[in-house]
């Protein structure tokens, strides 16, 4: 355990703080999801680590934040700083690989990439946004499927269902 | 907790001084979270009320969303509107301890749906384009943190928009109880629509600074939205006789003071209490 700043690189912070799970999908650390976005050590030796909410209304971060503060305490860092920024807007384009893997096999369907964003300018200003790519069911692969509802149990999740196995799945949205 | 003496002179209803400008901004900030707050509110209305369980789930995910972003807002306002001895005012000084002349949300976000979720569905149509539309315009804006704030909601209202055009193609052009029962809200809702418009000089000297967006120009592309989606659900888009105003000035519905009860009631009868 590391137990004092003096000399810690960025990178021991990072690995002290990296595997924080998502408290509402376990299977996922705030590195695999994009939500740890910075850890720096300044010449000093103070430690700010930077975090980014998924959406605006994500009860998981206050959890979050705790567990970051809690692991950077108990690592020798009590002095630490969370900041919460904005802005760059987090994308699930931030996801990475390992992340997609493990929600894949959680049983939830990652996110293929390309982003739902709505037009509002153009010529097709006000064209209902849909999306096109089949989504491939996580228990049985087919690509099968249909949306149930844009929304499901999480504010990153929609509600899917497989029409070849029958069961319905989460998937996450691509943001 | 804050006295609620502290809180006067209100600091949404009132004008503020000619050149202050954080206290400008803290007022436009807070009226965006206002219109946000008050929405969410009465989207939780609907879990466990809504005409099927993924629209439970549904609604209550766009509260939550409006109500993450009012949060930012109301965070954000409090530092520009600060307590006479200087500190900020706190998200939770905003939202319960305001009296209701001192809200500034426009009147379509407060009324009632009654449990008509045809209701529910009109204002989310029109709420969610003209949200859209001025978050998407807002994300340039010289402010930084209403720049940001707008960044990350824009992409959840396109949701909310989606959801809401879904439903109204789907009533609308459906059964004739529900095409009628869709054309009745849209009727029901419509007289609160222009507010959403109205300038007045705060916003319009903002608009010069490039902080604010102007709402008049977001009339012609939301209502370009709105009225394909109710023409293509084969309803009509409603001439109202009648035009309300007044919410940016503190003037609201009945129904707003019954909302306002319900979401104060715990912070107020229990000061100091946290949960």
């Amino acid at each position: 355990m590391v137990t004092t700043t003096l000399g810690v690189t960025a990178e021991q912070v990072r690995a002290v703080v990296a595997d924080v799970p998502d408290p509402e999908v376990p299977v996922l650390t705030i590195d695999d999801l994009g939500v740890l976005r910075d850890v720096e050590v300044d010449d000093a030796g103070r430690v700010t680590v930077t975090i980014t909410p998924t959406y605006s209304g994500c009860p998981a971060m206050d959890a979050i934040t705790a567990d970051v503060r809690t692991r950077l305490g108990d690592a020798g860092h009590p002095d630490a700083e969370v900041r919460l920024v904005l802005t760059p807007a987090w994308t699930t384009d931030w996801m990475s690989d390992a992340g997609r893997r493990k929600l894949l096999d959680y049983g939830i369907a990652p996110p293929t990439g390309r982003r739902p964003v709505g037009r509002t300018t153009g010529p097709e200003a006000g064209a209902p946004v849909r999306l096109t790519l089949s989504v491939r069911c996580p228990l049985c692969g087919s690509p099968d499927t249909r949306e149930l509802s844009l929304f499901g149990s999480t504010a990153c999740k929609a509600l899917w269902r497989c029409d070849a196995c029958r069961e319905p799945f989460d998937r996450f949205k691509d943001h | 907790m804050t006295p609620i003496s502290e809180l006067s002179p209100s600091p949404g209803a009132q004008a503020p001084p000619r050149g202050d400008k954080s206290q400008a901004v803290g007022t436009y900030a807070l009226r965006l979270g206002d219109d946000a707050l008050v929405l969410a509110q009465r989207m939780g209305e609907w879990v466990a009320s809504a005409p099927q369980l993924e629209e439970d789930v549904a609604l209550a995910n766009i509260g939550l969303d409006l109500l993450g972003q009012a949060r930012n807002l109301l965070t954000y306002a409090g530092t520009q509107l600060r307590h006479p001895d200087g500190t900020p005012r706190t998200e939770d000084d905003l939202a319960y301890l305001r009296d209701e002349r001192d809200w500034t949300n426009v009147a379509l976000v407060e009324l009632a749906d009654d449990g008509d979720f045809g209701a529910c569905i009109a204002r989310l149509l029109v709420f969610s384009a003209w949200q859209h539309e001025l978050y998407a315009a807002l994300t340039s804006s010289t402010d930084e943190t209403l720049a940001a704030v707008a960044a990350k909601a824009v992409k959840e209202v396109a949701y909310h928009r989606d959801h809401a055009t879904q439903w109204v193609l789907r009533l609308g052009d459906g059964t004739d109880e529900s095409h009628q029962r869709m054309q009745a809200a849209l009727d029901a809702r419509w007289s609160y629509v222009e507010e959403l418009f109205e300038a007045d000089d705060l916003v319009r000297e903002l608009v010069v600074a490039g902080v604010a967006v102007d709402p008049a120009t977001l009339r012609e592309p939301v209502l370009a939205y709105v009225t394909a989606v109710v023409e293509q659900a084969t309803l009509a888009v409603p001439e109202p006789a009648v035009r309300h105003t007044g919410g940016r000035r503190g003037v609201h519905t009945e129904q707003f003071g019954y909302l306002l009860a319900e979401m104060q009631h715990l912070a107020r009868s229990h000061v100091g209490a946290t949960w």
